[in-house]
């Protein structure tokens, strides 16, 4: 599995390259031929009305639609680092080391705050040693990454679950990179908080840009534009337009972008 | 402008009438509880003595205690255990976690379901069927064992699979999403958050199962036997059946005795489903959600 051959280096540019990828939930089609690039270390936004496929996009490149049933069924293919994610040979078990994911509503194990911490650390690597020292240092340097670290360093036995929804979801994404992933997935991360958190975790996320490719998706418009590099608008199963953040909300070049940004539907 | 209005007033009426009524019911579910209760210690309560429980019966049961019933239940329901345990939380835990919603698991499940709502005393044919004949253990502590256990194992399945699906998805996903496979997710998610109700389960069921007199009645247990069972062969007296024996074959027996005898074994199946509920408590004070 994670062949190397030539012809894939180019795309090994990109951390995540979607050709032409259409995907039916029985006999509805909710991706349409589908293509998207994604840069290795930016932050792209994916926006749009509800049931226009930005979520089953950002499910497609970890693959965890297939959970829904043998109903899902998906043509073309999605790179991650130059391979092919649909293909036959893949582990999913290494696709989601390397792909990470957040969730609207924070998912903190039933663990301590520790145990969620070194879990897929543990997980993706039992069959080699570390020491308590060590994975105390390798739990410390993902909890400063999310400043998470100085809330919870006087107590990290207690339950994840007591935490407050702002640093359970900081917590999620802690505990996805000590297996460093190339990509993190975030569906809606801030939908569930409020106002305040939400900005925390916004500079959160700006600050994990470079070392981390994220792929977002939000109906935030405001925050697109504040925590994303590109944004790529999509409507009805079809990425419509995809561009710098900045660019598509001055200056859309597509009709629909301008109606959907301005707020006419949506 | 918001006093009360007739229409009002009626509502209000009938709606006390159906609390009052539905509390009313609530108090006679109760009162064969505390009858049963009230009867069984006022009249077997002066039996209960260190030697009615610690000494082997004599003068054809109408003397002396019930120590081999006592020892007999305990053998038998914790062989039942034995069997049933392992096999029904195996099970539940593929019907929970594993197995695809198909034909083939709808009829399972419809067997279990099924299976719950057979007869005791059906169960105790295919035991003598099953475990006494074909299989050649005899009239044996196995043999009834194993009959209790057949009958036990769909309300252990059932109880584990629904302390599995207490369990909220989310945790699960989470755990997928992190690449752990269903086994990684089951044993560091999904068990430690679901043993107390797996283990009240048990416990609870464990106490129906001390109670059982037909299964046992053709398969293992004996109307009377001079010795302590030494093993899974050998027969055994146990508690249902010597207070079924007492209270209908024994002519001249105390009624003392009868009622010190249901006494014990109801003292039994309620010291356990205490035990089960303060277990289940304790558990759930360390839950982590």
């Amino acid at each position: 599995m994670w062949r190397v051959d030539l012809a894939d280096r180019s795309r090994a540019e990109l951390a995540i390259q979607v050709q032409k990828l259409s995907l039916w939930y029985g006999n509805f089609q909710a991706l349409f031929e589908v293509d998207l690039d994604v840069k290795r270390g930016s932050i792209t936004a994916l926006i749009g009305p509800s049931g226009c496929g930005k979520s089953t996009l950002l499910r497609s490149v970890n693959r965890i639609n297939e959970r829904l049933g043998s109903y899902v069924r998906a043509t073309g293919s999605v790179h991650v680092l130059g391979h092919n994610v649909l293909g036959e040979d893949v582990e999913l078990a290494r696709l989601r080391r390397q792909v990470g994911m957040v969730f609207q509503r924070p998912n903190p194990l039933p663990l301590s705050v520790r145990d969620n911490v070194l879990f897929g650390h543990r997980l993706h690597r039992a069959d080699e040693k570390f020491s308590k020292s060590q994975e105390d240092e390798i739990m410390e340097a993902a909890l400063r990454q999310v400043l998470l670290w100085d809330e919870v360093k006087d107590d990290l036995g207690q339950r994840a679950i007591g935490l407050s929804l702002e640093a359970q979801q900081k917590l999620c994404i802690a505990r996805l990179l000590p297996v460093k992933p190339a990509v993190i997935l975030m569906d809606e991360p801030t939908s569930a908080l409020d106002p305040q958190a939400t900005e925390a975790l916004e500079h959160l996320i700006w600050e994990l840009r470079g070392d981390y490719t994220i792929l977002i998706v939000t109906h935030n418009m405001a925050q697109a534009r504040r925590a994303s590099e590109e944004t790529a608008f999509m409507l009805l199963g079809r990425v419509v337009e995809h561009r710098r953040t900045d660019a598509l909300f001055l200056t859309p070049r597509k009709q629909e972008t301008a109606d959907y940004i301005e707020g006419r539907y949506g | 402008m918001f006093e009360a209005t007739n229409l009002n007033r009626r509502n209000h009426q009938i709606q006390w009438l159906f609390k009052v009524l539905f509390g009313m019911m609530t108090l006679i579910l109760i009162v064969p509880v505390a009858l049963i209760l009230g009867v069984l210690v006022a009249k077997g309560g002066p039996a209960i003595s260190m030697e009615f429980l610690f000494s082997m019966p004599r003068n054809g049961l109408t003397e002396g205690g019930i120590l081999p019933a006592l020892i007999g239940t305990m053998w038998l329901v914790g062989v039942a255990l034995l069997a049933s345990v392992p096999v029904g939380i195996a099970a539940a835990i593929y019907l929970s976690e594993y197995a695809p919603d198909n034909w083939l698991t709808r009829g399972i499940n419809l067997a279990i379901i099924n299976l719950a709502g057979v007869p005791s005393i059906v169960h105790a044919l295919f035991g003598v069927g099953a475990f006494v004949v074909f299989a050649g253990f005899g009239a044996s502590i196995l043999a009834a064992s194993l009959t209790l256990a057949v009958m036990t194992l769909p309300v252990v399945i059932v109880a584990t699979r629904e302390s599995l699906q207490a369990v909220p998805m989310a945790f699960r996903e989470a755990c997928w999403n992190m690449g752990a496979t269903r086994w990684q997710t089951i044993r560091i998610v999904v068990l430690p958050n679901s043993v107390s109700g797996i283990l009240t389960g048990i416990i609870l069921e464990v106490s129906r199962t001390a109670g059982e007199t037909a299964p046992i009645m053709f398969t293992g247990a004996a109307m009377f036997l001079p010795f302590l069972p030494q093993g899974v062969l050998d027969q055994t007296m146990a508690l249902s059946m010597h207070l079924f024996v007492i209270s209908n074959s024994i002519p001249g027996m105390s009624e003392e005795f009868k009622y010190g005898t249901a006494l014990v074994l109801i003292s039994l199946v309620l010291l356990m489903n205490a035990l089960s509920i303060s277990f289940r408590v304790y558990l759930r004070g360390k839950k982590k959600w």
